[in-house]
This record gives C-alpha cells, structure tokens and sequence, in this order.
C-alpha cells in the first residue's frame, strides 16, 4: 500500500469521517434544484470564508487604538508589501457579501422557502443578514477615518432617542462619554470577536438545517404546501427525481462562487481599497461625512422624515420590519411556492428595491445638504446677469453675498436644498419674495435680521428678473388695481 | 442513598449546583465591568478653559477646541473637541456644542449669512443656537460656563445627543436653547 493511502487510513481509523462526508456530499437533491437560481447561498458562504481569511490577514497589522489606528491604516496602504490589496479585497468582499446576502434573501423568498418546513433556516438567515449588515457597520468603524468618527456620533444620536435606556445605550455603544479611545476598542471586539464568533454558529446552523430538511423543491404553480403532506412529497421528488449533491448539482454552485471572487479581485485590482478619509481628529470640521454604500438608503431616509416623526419611525420601523420577517413563515407557512402565483410577494420585492434604489442614488447626490462652497466658488450662470439694472445686479451680489446660492440653484449652478430660482419671479409677487426672504418658512432660515432694507429691496429686484423670456413675473392683481385707481 | 446510580444523579447534580453557583459568584464582577461605561468617570465635572477671553470678541462667532476632561491612553486626537463660542456681550456668551441636535454632525458657522449649517442632511440654525430649518427637532446644545479671572471655562462631561443626558445628577440635560 502507499504511504499516503496508509497515512489516510490511519486517520480515518480514528476519525472515521469518510461515511458522514460521503453522506452529506451525495445526499440526493431534486433534479430542478441543480439550477442558477440556487448559487446564492453557497456564494455567501464563499464570501465569508474569504472575509475570515482577509479579516486574519488584516489583524496582523491592524492597531486597534484610536490614536493609531488611522496611521496604521496608511502603513498597510502604502508600506505593507500587498497590504492595500488585502484590505481592498475584505472592503469589496464585504459589499459583495451585503449584495449577495440580500439576493439570496429575495431569491428564497421568491420560490417560497420560507415556508414549512424551513422556517427555522429562514429565521436564522434573518439573524444572519442583521449580523453581516452589523458587520458592514463595524468594519467601517474600524477604518477610523472622519465618516466612522461621524459615523458613529450619527449612531450615537439614533440610539439616544430610545426611551428610557436611551442614554445608557450611548453610554456602552461608545465605552464613555464620547467618541474616543474605548469606543475603537470596543467595535474592534465586536467586529472580530463577538459578531464573527456568532455569525460561524449561524452558519453552521443554517447549513445543518439545509442538510436536514433538504434544499427547497423547484416551486411549481399549483404544487401547494401542506403541513400534513409536504414532507413525504419532498421524499418521493427526491428518490424519484433527485441526483446526489455532489457532483451533480454542485457544479453551478462552484463556478458562480468563482465568478463572484473573481469579481471581487477585479475590483480590489482596479479600485483599490476603501480610504482611510480624512484623519479622526473631530476638530477638523471641513467635513461632509457619509456612510458606506451599503447604509446611504438609510442617510438618505434620515432626511427625508419629518422632524416629528422620525424618532418613532426609527425607533419603531425597523422593529416592525425585523418582526414582520419573523412572523412571515408563520403567517404564510402553506400554500402556493411560485413566484407566479404570489403576486403581493413580486410586488413587495419591486417596491423594497424600487425604494432602495431610489434612496441610494440621492444619497449618492445628496440634494439635501446646502452646497456649502457654491457662494464662493460657482459664479451666477451671466444670462442670469445680462441687461441688468445697477439695482438688479447689487441683488445678485447680495444673493451670492449672503449664500442663497448654496441653497438655491441658478441654471446648473448652486445648491439644491431649496427649490431653483430660474423662474422664481413666475411663482412668487415681489410682496411674496419679501416676506419669503425676512420670514423664512417653508423649511427657510429666516434673514429679517440679516438683510438690510437695501439689500432687501436689492434682491428681490433681483429675483423680480428671474423669468423665462415669453413668461412676465407674477403682479398681485389687487395691488395693481389699487395703483391704477390711486391719484 | 447506597443505590449507585441515585448516588451519581445527585453527585450530576451537586456538580451542576456548584458551577451554577461560582457562575452567578463571577457572573457580578462581569457585569460590573460591562456597565463602567455608563458610570461617570471621575474628573468628567471638571471646568475646561477654552482659553482668555480676549479670543472671541464682542460680536463673533469663533471655533474654540478644548481637551476632554477625562483622556484614555489611546484616545489620540479624538480627545480633542471643538465648539462655537459666542460673544453676544462683554460676560454674555453662549457655547455651542460642535454637534448637530440632529444626528451629530459637526455644524460650520456662517458669519455672511449667520447661519449653522450641518453638511449631513442640510439643518440649520440661528446665530443664537435656535433652530432654523432642517430636520432639526430643537437648537445646538449648549455647555454650561463661566469667567474666571477674564478666562472662559465650560463643562463638557460627554458628547450632547438628542436623547436625555446619561448621568442621572438632578437635572434633566443640558439646557435647551
């Protein structure tokens, strides 16, 4: 015998793993199941061995202290031989990871499998999302740049408003009183010990419970799920037609994790890593900070929500949603699997991802922050400024003079938290611009105390041109008729 | 008791009560550690200088920094901390805390139009603090101070966030403008 062989049966005498793995391998899945809508799963678990591994890698390097975390970060950027591509590969992987998880998530609620007798794999997934999505989070703290510092004064203030333990909460989030040494300390326990420690259970579970139940049958219209039945159709659909997992339905599986590292790779080779930004010194406030993509929806949504009521839909909405995810297989644990046959499910997804996308691309472009240098740096569009009075133009001075413009946009120059003024002279009366201009209102600071009388009559002379050509400015009628009448 | 197996039931037993016992015993101590954070640390009421007086005159809105008053060995530079300082009269000021009533952001002062405005999600406030536009629910958080010998002090015992103060010393938090 060679040695080798000898040397495995040395093994296998005492592990005596080869049935075990020879049974889980070739377990017998349905034939339809070897399909490329299946691949999403096992491209998550690709993804995590892949941020284990990088994650590792890092921790040799990385400091977790707050004072020189940052620096630390520029040594493997720019000293460590492949250190950049490292962490480029963990920051990619970890979006890859956010994307593919959610995928998966929508896939297996497509074709249904949520439903008896998988609701517990479908519950644990749910934990497993919320544990990559604190991953992601706790990742980005760790970059220690000025989004994390502001990050985390971003999550700090969500926290506070919880009732009752609000301030406590803020108090362990951030190990004190402020964003500091402790809070770094405490997210790097979380993001390599704590959550990847669960995240493994998990896993593990969620991978038996695949083992145990079997893979979810190809959902056919009309082949309904019954508590009292499905187990014993799922028996016959896979004795009679079933192939063994490995290496009949596998194959799909290995090739999309494949592309999906390769993937990965790609854009670590030509992006590079993620920052660090600017350096965690809070005192250095010349900074917009944002999120990572992955959380922009969120940054987006958080100006969007009336002052109200945004501490109870914070509060309270995501609650509902993570236990409206849990009650699903509960709720709707019979019946119909297809996708063709549940249109409120088709419909739900649309409207989630609609909502999502719609989201992140304003925060990409956030239109609601004043453009804090427009005032300075973008010059008034010269139509707006062509056969002008003195009067008109001394307004324009005063529009780019008291920072209007980083609120207010002039053809494709200037800010976007206010509504354009291209046309403002249509919409409003010279007595309207006035009070608009000294009283504020409608979500406007107002500049009564700001403007002299002269700069205020400047202005609105200013804005009085503001029209297209073939369009005259609004007249208040009354007022005219009363002029007219007037002596 | 001679019946072997009652015998090892019950030393099954004993030795689940024992662990169960030095669980709870260690079980404090563990607790303990993981509140710290919520305790107030000691030297956080201390008076902060922000440096003589002279430095923010009568009128003007100015960006001050202090050193929090409590420094951990890795804080680095996040132990330091700006604020708006305004001089609204010769011993009438108000201290802005550099955070968003928001979500936290840091606010820039706009002496041209004398605004506060945050680069996060567009709030804005007054020159004294009050609230402007924006999401907003309430003005810039202001720290407590005083003059002492034509040199400003302030209190700052934590990060001002939206929700009420942590420390539960009598009064509610930090005075709203």
């Amino acid at each position: 015998m060679r040695l080798g062989a000898r040397i495995g049966e040395w093994f296998e005498a005492r592990l005596q793993l080869k049935q075990p793995i020879k049974d889980v391998m070739a377990h017998p899945v349905p034939t339809r199941t070897a399909s490329w809508f299946y691949v999403f799963g096992s491209a998550a678990l690709t993804i995590f061995a892949l941020q284990v591994v990088t994650g590792v890698l890092l921790a040799f390097q990385y400091t977790p202290s707050a004072g020189e975390a940052w620096n630390g970060l520029h040594v493997l950027n720019d000293k460590v031989s492949a250190g950049w591509f490292i962490r480029a590969l963990h920051g990619w992987g970890s979006n890859f990871m956010v994307a593919v998880v959610f995928i998966h998530m929508a896939q297996v609620f497509l074709f249904g499998a949520h439903k008896f007798p998988r609701e517990l794999t479908w519950i644990i997934g749910i934990f497993l999302l919320l544990m990559t999505l604190g991953m992601a989070f706790t990742g980005q703290v760790l970059r220690w740049d000025q989004d994390a510092y502001w990050g985390l004064g971003i999550g700090a203030s969500i926290s506070s408003r919880i009732p009752l333990m609000g301030a406590t909460i803020v108090k362990l989030l951030l190990g004190g009183p402020i964003i500091a040494g402790a809070t770094l300390s405490r997210f790097f326990a979380f993001h390599v010990f704590l959550v990847p420690g669960l995240l493994i259970l998990f896993v593990a579970i969620h991978l038996i419970l695949v083992l145990k139940l079997g893979i979810n049958d190809w959902p056919m219209p009309g082949r309904i799920v019954r508590r009292s039945t499905y187990m014993k159709e799922y028996k016959e659909l896979t004795h009679k037609d079933g192939i063994p997992f490995v290496p009949a339905a596998i194959g799909k599986d290995i090739i999309f994790s494949a592309v999906i590292l390769i993937a990965i790779t790609a854009c670590a080779t030509f992006f590079g890593p993620f920052g660090p930004s600017g350096q965690p010194d809070p005192t250095i406030i010349q900074t917009a900070p944002k999120p990572d993509f992955f959380f922009l929806w969120l940054y987006a949504l958080l100006s969007f929500l009336p002052p109200s009521a945004e501490t109870p839909i914070l509060l309270i909405g995501p609650a509902i949603g993570i236990i409206v995810l849990l009650a699903l297989p509960f709720v709707s644990g019979e019946g119909e699997k297809s996708w063709k046959r549940r249109p409120i499910a088709v419909l739900t997804i649309i409207l989630v991802a609609g909502a999502w996308a719609s989201l992140t691309e304003l925060g990409l472009h956030t239109p609601w922050s004043p453009n804090m240098d427009a005032w300075s740096s973008q010059p008034i569009p010269k139509e707006f400024l062509a056969d002008r009075t003195p009067l008109e133009r001394r307004g324009a001075l005063v529009f780019k003079a008291k920072q209007c413009h980083n609120c207010h946009a002039l053809g494709d120059t200037g800010g976007q938290r206010g509504p354009a003024l291209d046309a403002v002279a249509v919409r409003l009366t010279e007595d309207q611009l006035i009070r608009q201009v000294i009283q504020g209102g409608g979500n406007m600071p107002a500049y009564g105390k700001n403007l002299s009388p002269s700069e205020t009559k400047a202005l609105v002379a200013f804005m009085e041109t503001l029209h297209p050509p073939g369009q005259p400015a609004a007249v208040d009628a009354s007022r005219t008729a009363v002029l007219k009448q007037s002596p | 008791m001679n019946d072997p197996v009652n015998r090892r039931t019950a030393l099954v037993r004993f030795g689940l009560i024992l662990n169960g016992a030095i669980g709870a015993v260690l079980a404090i101590p563990i607790f303990q550690y993981l509140r710290s954070p919520t305790r107030r640390p000691e030297g956080a009421e201390k008076w902060i200088s922000l440096g003589p007086l002279e430095q923010f005159p009568i009128g003007e809105t100015r960006l001050a920094t202090f050193t929090n008053p409590v420094v951990g060995p890795s804080d680095g530079a996040t132990a330091n901390i700006p604020c708006w300082v305004r001089r609204v009269a010769e011993k009438s000021l108000q201290v802005f805390a550099i955070n968003c009533a928001h979500l936290g952001c840091p606010v820039r002062w706009f002496p041209q139009s004398n605004l506060f405005l945050c680069p996060c999600h567009g709030g804005a406030y007054y020159a004294d603090g009050s609230r402007a536009s924006g999401p907003p629910e309430r003005g810039l958080f202001e720290y407590e101070y005083k003059i002492e010998r034509q040199e400003l002090f302030i209190q700052a015992k934590e990060m001002p966030t939206p929700g009420p103060t942590a420390y539960n010393d009598g009064k509610r938090h930090l005075p709203c403008v």
